[in-house]
């Protein structure tokens, strides 16, 4: 199908940067990317009638990586004469 | 101007009914990491792979110190640990509890709909038996004009019967009449004749008659004793 429509996993790696050029980065189109992607993460992991623990560890533990890369800086500064 | 004949629905999307819920949510191992990661990493490296490449991974940034171990450290893995527990020991329940939750609102929705159905059905019932009913109201008019039929006729035969009687009272009053005026005729007559009878009789016509019938009365005495 045309290139525009199809999604991240299903583009070629040789597609890759055309696909990218073809994207759409303006506001509404981050926007509906973000609200397609949790849509699709939504129905996938938790929106089902025997849902488990992965639907939310999955986030916490995606919280818990941008966080510690967020706090990077600052944590990589270990004070040695705080342990003294 | 809004054409009529337009179809509302143009885009094949349609919500009732509601396709049901999947049964399981996706595949994911270890409760973080799907399951199509291990699938993407089958074909080349097996069935290790993903765990190699997990274990390389973690020595590499643990050596480079891009993940620094301190007291968060610590503390994380406690937390952990408390977490995999009640989640080992305590997810069947909850997710049981959640399960009857669902069970009870779906329940309920049922009973509505059951309701609605039977109460339809108790409507078509009663639908069914008042077509019955006007089915029978033909019977119930031809009584109806029968009835009234019956009460023409009876009020027919009396008003004949009335008109009967009247007209023999006239006409028996009429005879009655004519019988009086007869006899009165009759009686009067009698009585004028015998008037006129008696004053015709004059004392010189009497003495005449006496004097004959005492003739009479000899000759008749006369012939007897002659007789015997």
């Amino acid at each position: 199908g045309p290139l525009s429509e199809q999604r991240l996993m299903d583009v070629r790696l040789g597609h890759l940067p055309m696909w990218l050029a073809i994207c759409d980065f303006s506001p509404q189109g981050l926007l509906g990317g973000v609200q397609k992607a949790w849509s699709s993460y939504y129905n996938k992991y938790i929106n089902v009638k025997r849902g488990g623990p992965a639907g939310i560890s999955m986030l916490l533990a995606g919280y818990c990586l941008l966080s510690y890369g967020w706090n990077y800086q600052h944590i990589s500064k270990i004070s040695f004469l705080v342990s003294m | 101007v809004l054409h009529s004949t337009r179809l509302l629905h143009t885009s094949q999307q349609c919500s009732a009914p509601v396709p049901p819920l999947p049964e399981k949510g996706g595949e994911v191992r270890h409760g973080l990491i799907p399951e199509e990661f291990f699938q993407f990493l089958y074909p080349k490296t097996g069935v290790t792979g993903p765990y190699m490449l997990g274990t390389g991974l973690l020595l590499y940034l643990l050596s480079k110190e891009i993940y620094v171990v301190n007291h968060e450290t610590v503390a994380s893995a406690c937390i952990l640990a408390v977490i995999i527990y009640a989640v080992k020991k305590f997810g069947s329940d909850v997710a049981a509890f959640a399960d009857k939750l669902n069970e009870e609102k779906v329940a309920s929705a049922l009973a509505v709909k059951n309701e609605a159905i039977k109460d339809l059905e108790t409507a078509i019932e009663q639908e069914k038996k008042e077509q019955w009913r006007a089915e029978g109201h033909s019977f119930l008019f031809d009584a109806k004009r029968n009835n009234v039929a019956m009460l023409l006729e009876t009020n027919y035969r009396e008003r004949l019967m009335t008109v009967y009687s009247e007209v023999k009272k006239r006409l028996d009053y009429q005879v009655a009449m004519q019988n009086l005026k007869r006899q009165k005729e009759q009686d009067h007559m009698i009585q004028w004749v015998e008037k006129s009878v008696v004053q015709s009789i004059t004392p010189q016509q009497q003495k005449e008659s006496i004097a004959k019938c005492i003739l009479d009365l000899k000759a008749l005495s006369r012939s007897a004793q002659a007789a015997a």
